[in-house]
C-alpha cells in the first residue's frame, strides 16, 4: 500500500513540473544558492513535545490543550509492521501562528482563518529588531515606536508586508520553569506596547509580528489599555502573529524571507508550523 | 507503634524475589456479605428477622427457625475466647509461609460460636475479646480476635500486620503533591513514617501555595509526572516503578459545572483526561511493577490508592461533568482491583464528601479539610479496609444510596433549582 503511495506521489509532482516549466528556472536558482552556500536555512522552530508549556489563563477559562502524543503502534501486536501516533494539540502550541480571526479585532475581516489567508503571505520578507540585551535586564521589557524608529534609522525602513520578528533570546531558557516566568502577579515576559504595535500596524503595514515568548503580547499584557494590544490591534488590522520561534539570533537584521505557512483548518485560528527561514549570503 | 523496624535490611539481590501467595480467596454469594462490610471495616452479621438468632457462618435460612428473612446488621463484635490453638502445620500456601498462626474459638454474646484470628494482645482463655472483621490479602473477610481493652491495633501483631498496608517503611508515589489534598497526604504519609515519599509534579511552571513546604520533609522527592502525558507516566514509572511500594492517586481535575451550564466538552475532556484517563495511565505502567513485587520482604509494594469523590457513587449536577469523570474512575478501580488482587495487593478507595478547597467554594459545609481526609488515608493503609467515606456528607450518602439509589438520584437533582 505505501509503495503505492509512493509511486503515485511521484507521478503527480512530474505532471506538475511539466505543467509549470516557465517556473523551473526560478527553483533552479534557489536550490542552486542553497547548495552553493549563497542562502541558508535557519529552523525557527521548537520541537513540538508534551513539556513545552502553553499559555496560562484563569483555571475557570478554556485552556489551549497541550501537545499530547499517544502511540497508535510500534511494529507490535497492535499494528506488527509499522510505528505511528495519535498527537493532540491547541491551535496555539508550540512555535505556532495566529490568524486575526484569532482576536475578536479581527473576527469580521474577510480571509481571516488560516485557511482562506493568501498564499503569498506564507514567504515574506523578515526584519530582526534585537532587544536580547534589554529583555535580559528586565524580563517585562516593552519594545516602542522609538525602539523601532531607532532601528530603521541603522538598517533602513520597515517594507510594507514584512514581518517584524523581535528577538529577545527567550528561545534559549530551555527550563520551562524560566521560559513561562511566573509568579504570583503573573507572567514576566518581553513584548511591545500598545504604542509599538499601532505603529508597525497603521504607519508601517506589516505582515505579522513574531516572538520568542510564549505570545506575541508581553506576559503582563493583560494590564495594558487595550488588553493584549499585540493581539488586538495587529489581528484587527488583518495582521498575523508568530509565537514560541527559536534561532532568531541566527538571523540578519534585514535579508531574510520567512517561510511560515500554517495548517490549512477549516476556520482555523492559528496552527503550530514548521517555520524556518531563508537567509542570502550577503 | 509497629514493631517492624524502621529501615529493613536491603534485600540480598542474589535471591530471587518471592511471589506472593494469598489465605483461601473464595467466598458463596452469601458469606460475600462479610466481605462488604469489612471492606468498610465493619463487622456485620446476619440476624434473622423472625426470631432474632443472630447467624455464623453466613447461610440462606436461620439455623433456629429456618426462615429465610435474614437481613445483615451491624455488630458489636464482644464476646468471650473460650480456646485456642496455635498451627504449626497447614496445607494453603499462605499458612504454610507464615506458621505458626494462632486461632481460636470466640463465643459472642450474641449466642454465636465463630473462629477467629487472634491478636497477640490476646492472653489465654478464658478472656474477653472483641471481634473485629478486617480484609486479608485476597480482598476477603477475616475475623479477628483483639483485646477488649487497651486497643491495640492489627499492625501490632507482626502477621496481623499483613492484612493491614501499613505506610511505616514504606516508598510511596503521590502522584499530584501541589494540591491542597495532596500536600496534606504527603505530610500525613511522612509523619506515619513513609521511607520515601515521590511528589507527582505536573505543569512546573504553576507554583501551588504552600508546595515549597514540603520540600523541607525528609523523605520527599519532587519528580515530574503529568498524567495526561503517556510518555512522563512512562518514564517515571521505568524510573521507580521497581521501587514503589504505595501508591496514592491524588490527580484530581475539579470543574464545577452542570453539563448545560458549559458549552463544549474542552472542561469535560479535561476532567475525564485527568481523573480517568489519569488513573489508566498510572494503573498500566505501576502495576505490573506493584504486582510483581508483592511478596517482596516486609516492606513489599502493597497498595494503590485513589482519591475519588461521594460524587461517584451518584452524579451530582452543580458538579454534573465532574461527577460523570470519577464515576469513571471508581469503575476502573474495580478493574484495577481485579488486576491486583490476585498479587494481594489492596486497592482503597476514598469517596470523600465536599472538601474544602477552591473548587467547592460554593459547597455548605460541612467540608472536609484537606488535613482530615489525610487523616482518614493514613488510617486506611493502617486498617484492613477498601472502602472510605471520609466526612458526615459522604457517611450520608452512601447510606441515602445503599438504601435507594433512585431517591438520592432525585434528591441530588432538585439540587439544580
Amino acid at each position: 500500500m505505501k509503495a503505492a503511495k509512493k509511486k503515485s506521489t511521484r507521478k503527480k509532482s512530474t505532471a506538475k513540473a511539466k505543467v509549470r516549466a516557465p517556473a523551473r528556472r526560478e527553483r533552479a536558482n534557489l536550490s542552486d544558492m542553497l547548495i552553493s552556500g549563497g542562502a541558508h536555512l535557519v529552523d525557527l522552530t521548537q520541537t513540538l513535545s508534551p513539556d513545552f508549556p502553553t499559555i496560562v489563563l484563569p483555571p475557570e477559562f478554556g485552556q489551549c490543550r497541550p501537545f499530547r502524543m499517544e502511540e497508535v503502534s510500534r511494529y507490535d501486536e497492535r499494528g506488527p509492521g509499522w510505528y505511528w501516533n495519535n498527537v493532540s494539540f491547541g491551535e496555539h502550541s508550540g512555535t505556532h501562528f495566529d490568524a486575526p480571526i484569532h482576536w475578536i479585532s479581527g473576527r469580521d475581516l474577510p480571509n481571516n482563518s488560516v485557511d482562506t489567508l493568501p498564499l503569498a503571505h506564507f514567504i515574506a520578507p523578515a526584519c530582526v529588531i534585537d532587544c536580547s540585551a534589554q529583555a535580559k535586564a528586565d524580563s517585562d521589557f516593552l519594545l516602542t515606536a522609538a525602539h523601532v524608529k531607532q532601528w530603521e534609522q541603522r538598517h533602513g525602513r520597515i517594507p510594507v508586508g514584512a514581518w517584524v520578528l523581535m528577538r529577545t533570546d527567550w528561545s534559549k531558557r530551555k527550563d520551562p520553569v524560566t521560559y513561562q516566568n511566573l509568579d504570583d502577579t503573573g507572567q514576566h515576559t518581553p513584548g511591545p506596547d500598545p504604542d509599538c504595535v499601532r505603529f508597525l500596524a497603521n504607519e508601517r503595514d506589516v505582515l505579522g509580528f513574531g516572538t520568542e515568548t510564549i505570545g506575541t503580547d508581553a506576559g503582563q499584557a493583560a494590564h495594558f489599555t487595550p488588553p493584549y494590544p499585540c493581539h488586538y490591534y495587529m489581528h484587527g488590522a488583518g495582521k498575523y502573529g508568530l509565537q514560541c520561534l527559536c534561532n532568531l539570533d541566527l538571523l540578519p537584521a534585514t535579508g531574510a524571507f520567512i517561510v511560515a505557512a500554517p495548517l490549512k483548518i477549516l476556520q482555523g485560528s492559528g496552527s503550530p508550523l514548521r517555520a524556518f527561514a531563508i537567509v542570502p549570503a550577503k | 507503634m509497629s514493631q517492624v523496624a524502621k529501615r529493613p535490611k536491603r534485600k540480598n539481590p542474589v535471591e530471587r524475589t518471592r511471589q506472593p501467595t494469598l489465605p483461601p480467596p473464595t467466598r458463596s454469594r452469601v458469606a460475600l456479605g462479610l466481605t462488604a462490610a469489612a471492606a468498610r471495616g465493619r463487622l456485620q452479621l446476619q440476624v434473622c428477622v423472625d426470631c432474632g438468632t443472630v447467624q455464623y457462618p453466613p447461610r440462606e435460612v436461620c439455623r433456629a427457625c429456618l426462615s429465610q428473612r435474614l437481613v445483615w446488621r451491624r455488630q458489636d463484635g464482644a464476646g468471650e475466647l473460650i480456646s485456642e490453638t496455635t498451627l504449626h502445620a497447614a496445607q494453603e500456601l499462605y499458612f504454610r509461609e507464615r506458621l505458626p498462626w494462632r486461632i481460636g474459638n470466640v463465643r459472642l454474646d450474641s449466642e454465636v460460636n465463630v473462629m477467629a484470628y487472634v491478636h497477640d494482645a490476646v492472653g489465654a482463655p478464658p478472656c474477653r475479646v472483641r471481634i473485629e472483621a478486617a480484609l486479608d490479602r485476597a480482598g476477603q473477610a477475616a475475623l479477628i480476635a483483639m483485646p477488649q481493652t487497651g486497643r491495640p491495633a492489627l499492625l501490632d501483631d507482626p502477621k496481623l500486620r499483613e492484612m493491614t498496608c501499613d505506610p511505616r517503611a514504606r516508598k510511596i508515589l503521590v502522584s499530584d503533591g501541589k494540591s491542597a489534598v495532596g500536600q496534606a497526604i504527603v505530610r500525613a504519609l511522612a509523619a506515619a513514617g513513609a521511607d520515601l515519599i515521590w511528589i507527582g509534579v505536573a505543569e512546573p511552571w504553576k507554583q501551588a501555595a504552600g508546595f515549597d513546604g514540603l520540600r523541607e520533609l525528609p523523605q520527599a522527592k519532587v519528580v515530574a509526572l503529568d498524567v495526561t502525558d503517556s510518555h512522563s507516566v512512562r518514564e517515571l514509572a521505568g524510573e521507580i516503578g521497581g521501587k514503589v511500594d504505595i501508591v496514592v492517586n491524588t490527580n484530581d481535575c475539579h470543574r464545577a459545572f452542570s453539563l448545560a451550564a458549559r458549552r463544549g466538552v474542552e472542561t469535560a475532556q479535561l476532567e475525564m483526561d485527568i481523573n480517568y484517563f489519569g488513573l489508566l495511565r498510572l494503573a498500566q505502567e505501576f502495576a505490573p511493577a506493584l504486582k510483581a513485587r508483592a511478596a517482596d520482604g516486609t516492606t513489599n509494594a502493597i497498595a494503590w490508592v485513589n482519591v475519588l469523590s461521594i460524587f461517584a457513587l451518584a452524579n451530582y449536577p452543580p458538579h454534573g461533568t465532574y461527577s460523570a469523570s470519577k464515576a469513571a474512575a471508581f469503575s476502573l478501580s474495580q478493574n484495577l482491583r481485579a488486576e491486583l488482587r490476585p498479587a494481594g495487593v489492596r486497592v482503597i478507595n476514598l469517596f470523600p464528601g465536599p472538601v474544602d478547597d477552591e473548587w467547592d467554594q460554593l459547597e455548605m459545609p460541612p467540608k472536609l479539610s484537606p488535613a482530615t481526609l489525610a487523616a482518614a488515608l493514613v488510617d486506611a493503609l493502617k486498617g484492613g479496609v477498601e472502602d472510605v467515606y471520609p466526612g458526615d456528607v459522604a457517611q450520608d450518602w452512601v447510606a441515602r444510596n445503599l438504601e435507594n439509589p433512585k431517591a438520592l438520584e432525585r434528591e441530588l437533582g432538585e439540587t439544580l433549582r
